[in-house]
């Protein structure tokens, strides 16, 4: 492989490393998880909207706490 | 509660871990990591009169932090824990999608730092920075090896052995129901005064600096657009939203430079009071309000921006290299007389700096939330441990970014206006007396480069933060820009604390329901919209006050609750540690108790000299009880004491000092009642000669396989693709959600 390509290919990686991390940290993957379940498992998925509003109801009665 | 004697300790040891040899590659490795860090140590202990570059400090500190995790760390996740692999973890077992939650160690590393660090760290070594740079480094990089990060990592283990149990629950369960119930109160306390602590750093840091308010207040509308963005219009695109608030954030930041000299300006330059009014009832608002409005996209915003100006700060300074301005140890670390606060550098080096070396709070977040979430126990290394470090970094970089400004701005800037008295000349003098040089001149023209009013009796660590921070990154990026810099640090603590305010009160009010529901069940119910109501109310209330206090305080707030809040910080570590070394021997690690046995020692000799010095000591400087005496006597004379000017002012400081005292002893008390009921169960244990029954969940064997550190190692690859093999792709350990509902 030429010394671009392996540039190219270990820039490519940890793009989408960072990609894939903020899109955990954030929680957003969590929906992309929620429906391969629901692929897998042959349900029905519901709206993101409904998806979204059910997370926040949940994180509604578990605060998490900030420290000092 | 199920009831069993730890199994795993009877069954050999578990594979992995310790046990060994090093390579050949690794010993020079780790040889070349101790010869740095011991040049660094020995440069920043030696060097005396000459300039000294702050690197030395960051190089000592990261090699120290590599060392420990490496080592002391490692020996105690597998030889002293026993952390066993083989075990299901709660997230595995009781897998609901919600709070308990398989996640990737380094997601979880990220939200357990993002909950731990705050602005403790980054205030405390400004602060303690009045007693030069060693006493602060040797506390913050010592303190966090064997006490800090050891507490947050063994906290999280047992938690996570007991299914994600509190810390009051696992006190009460473990030790006993008076200790229960006096950690219970005591944690209660502890988070009204730091959140009051805290609102009183952002109200310091605001006052008359309309550029600040202003930045600072359109965070909200910000957060609100951004919570209705994530709700109706584009749901669950949290980085979208993030990526535009955090574009909108900037540009609040740099409008804030736009208004200055403009009747807008004249409207937003605020007393502290009112910032006091506005603050209580932004917090009363933001507590009762849905969270997915304002909290949530607010901790987007707080969190994203508080790793990018870290990340930012360490680039900075390897870029600019400032030259350290302070002393090694300064005059006021013996003389205990220092403007900042006062007391020697024995015990109040070690409360003032207690986030960054060793935090109680953070047993709360350790226990509870974090340990519902990792995927193997061998994990809490790295997030236990490795998050602690992280913070531990974070309080390197602040003390760095204080000892590398000019020390006679320091001082002008963290004197209380009783001392200074406010103008530049008096200021100017004032420090001249202390023997450092600076100017009327001087200290306008630092004002002036940052566009604030004045800089003078800016105390409360975050403007002194700011001014260090736009040093360094004004420095190392070029083309000026210390306004943007210095408003731009102001922002980043503000917003952050800002978090931690409304977060608080939140799990204030829910503390408070919870407990009060146990005699009156309809309070304890989260959706009675009144109970709510009064509960936010009370909690607010409560913080609002003191802050109040901390606030009109004739003797300057900051150096008098600082020290409260530091000791009641420290004495909720010293509860956390109490129940850990209980724990070691309620589970026959009588051999290393130690570990956690000896920083508790050492946390309970600096609190409890502090607490009886605070209560007892006849200097009225440092004694809360001497200084109301010294004041009401006077008062009783018919005379006014400097610094206070009228009558009222000399009631407040009697009021003030009253209350602080009694706070201080009743902290104090409130741990020694845990201790005295954690001995008796030592004593009973040690006779039982081994392991005695726990509130332990018995092992289940796990099928999950993840590596145990950051990056895995060829034998954990392998191991990951045999498991692949079995049971074929996406069975490790995701997406096992209930019927209830979506995951978190």
């Amino acid at each position: 492989m030429s010394a671009a390509g392996t540039v190219r290919e270990i820039t490519g990686r940890a793009w989408r490393g960072v990609c894939w991390y903020l899109r955990e940290f954030s929680g957003e993957a969590r929906w992309d998880d929620y429906l391969r379940h629901c692929a897998e498992h042959g349900h029905e998925p519901m709206s993101r909207r409904e998806f979204e509003r059910r997370r926040a109801d949940a994180i509604e009665r578990n605060p998490v706490s900030r420290c000092c | 509660m199920s009831t069993t004697v730890s199994r795993a300790d009877t069954d050999g040891p578990p594979p992995g871990g310790v046990g060994r040899r090093l390579s050949a590659r690794s010993i020079v490795i780790w040889v070349a990591v101790a010869l740095v860090g011991a040049v660094s140590w020995t440069v920043l202990a030696l060097a005396r009169g000459e300039s000294v570059s702050a690197l030395w400090i960051l190089f000592a500190a990261l090699c120290s932090y590599a060392i420990a995790y490496r080592f002391y760390a490692r020996f105690i996740a597998y030889k002293a824990l026993r952390v066993d692999d083989r075990r299901a973890t709660p997230a595995e077992r009781l897998q609901n999608g919600r709070d308990f939650d398989v996640t990737d160690r380094r997601v979880l590393f990220g939200h357990h730092f993002a909950a731990i660090a705050g602005a403790g760290p980054l205030v405390g070594p400004v602060l303690a920075a009045q007693m030069g740079y060693l006493p602060g480094t040797i506390w913050i990089v010592v303190g966090v090896i064997f006490a800090g990060a050891v507490q947050d990592m063994v906290v999280m283990f047992f938690s996570m052995r007991r299914n994600g149990k509190s810390l009051g629950q696992m006190v009460r369960e473990e030790i006993g129901i008076v200790g229960g119930i006096a950690a219970l109160i005591a944690v209660f306390a502890i988070m009204i005064l730091i959140l009051a602590v805290l609102a009183l750093i952002v109200v310091n840091a605001l006052a008359e600096s309309p550029w600040g308010v202003f930045s600072i207040a359109l965070t909200i509308p910000i957060a609100l657009f951004m919570g209705v963005y994530l709700r109706v219009l584009r749901p669950g695109r949290v980085l979208e939203a993030t990526g535009i608030g955090v574009v909108l954030l900037l540009l609040a930041i740099v409008g804030g430079g736009w208004i200055e000299g403009t009747e807008l300006a004249e409207a937003l330059t605020l007393s502290k009071e009112w910032l006091v009014l506005a603050l209580v009832v932004y917090g009363f608002v933001a507590s009762v309000l849905p969270v997915w409005l304002l909290l949530t996209p607010r901790d987007y915003l707080s969190t994203f921006m508080k790793i990018g100006v870290i990340v930012l700060l360490a680039i900075g300074l390897l870029i600019a290299r400032p030259v350290i301005q302070a002393d090694a140890i300064s005059q006021f670390a013996v003389a205990g007389t220092g403007p900042v606060f006062a007391g020697s550098l024995f015990p109040f080096v070690f409360i003032t700096i207690a986030c960054g070396a060793l935090s109680g709070f953070h047993a709360l977040i350790s226990s509870g939330t974090t340990p519902k979430m990792v995927a193997k126990e061998s994990q809490v290394r790295l997030i236990g441990y490795g998050g602690m470090l992280m913070e531990s970094f974070v309080a390197i970089s602040a003390l760095i970014a204080a000892v590398v400004i000019d020390q006679g701005l320091y001082y002008a800037m963290n004197a209380p206006a009783g001392a200074t008295g406010g103008t530049p000349e008096t200021a100017a003098a004032f420090v001249n007396g202390l023997g450092f040089d600076t100017t009327a001149q001087d200290l306008a023209a630092a004002s002036a480069a940052i566009q604030e009013e004045t800089l003078v009796s800016r105390t409360g660590g975050a403007p002194t933060l700011a001014v260090g921070i736009a040093q360094i990154l004004s420095t190392a990026f070029g083309g000026g820009g210390a306004a943007f810099w210095y408003h731009f640090a102001i922002m980043f603590e503000a917003l952050f604390i800002l978090t931690a305010v409304d977060a608080g009160t939140r799990v204030g009010r829910f503390m408070l329901q919870d407990t009060i529901g146990n005699v009156w069940k309809k309070f304890g119910d989260l959706s009675w919209r009144p109970g709510t109501i009064i509960a936010s109310a009370v909690v607010v209330g409560l913080w609002g006050s003191m802050l109040y206090i901390g606030v009109t305080d004739p003797l300057g707030g900051v150096n008098q609750l600082f020290p409260l809040f530091g000791i009641a910080n420290q004495l909720l570590a010293g509860i956390a540690l109490t129940l850990a070394t209980v724990l070691m021997i309620k589970h026959g690690k009588l051999k290393y108790a130690w570990i956690t046995a000896v920083p508790l020692a050492w946390a309970l000799t600096t609190t409890l000299t502090a607490s009886f010095q605070k209560v007892f000591s006849s200097d009225p400087r440092v004694g809360y009880f001497t200084q109301r005496q010294l004041y009401a006597d006077a008062l009783a004379n018919g005379e006014v004491l400097a610094p206070a000017q009228d009558v009222g002012q000399m009631e407040q400081v009697i009021t003030n000092s009253t209350v602080n005292g009694v706070l201080q002893a009743a902290f104090a008390l409130l741990t020694l009642v845990v201790l005295a009921n954690a001995v008796v169960v030592i004593a009973r244990a040690i006779r039982a000669r081994g392991p005695v029954p726990t509130t332990e969940e018995p092992a289940v064997p796990s099928n999950i396989v993840e590596p145990s550190g950051l990056f895995a190692t060829p034998e954990e690859k392998a191991a990951i693709a045999e498991q692949e093999r079995l049971v074929g792709a996406g069975a490790r350990g995701h997406g096992t959600f209930t019927q209830e509902g979506p995951p978190r």
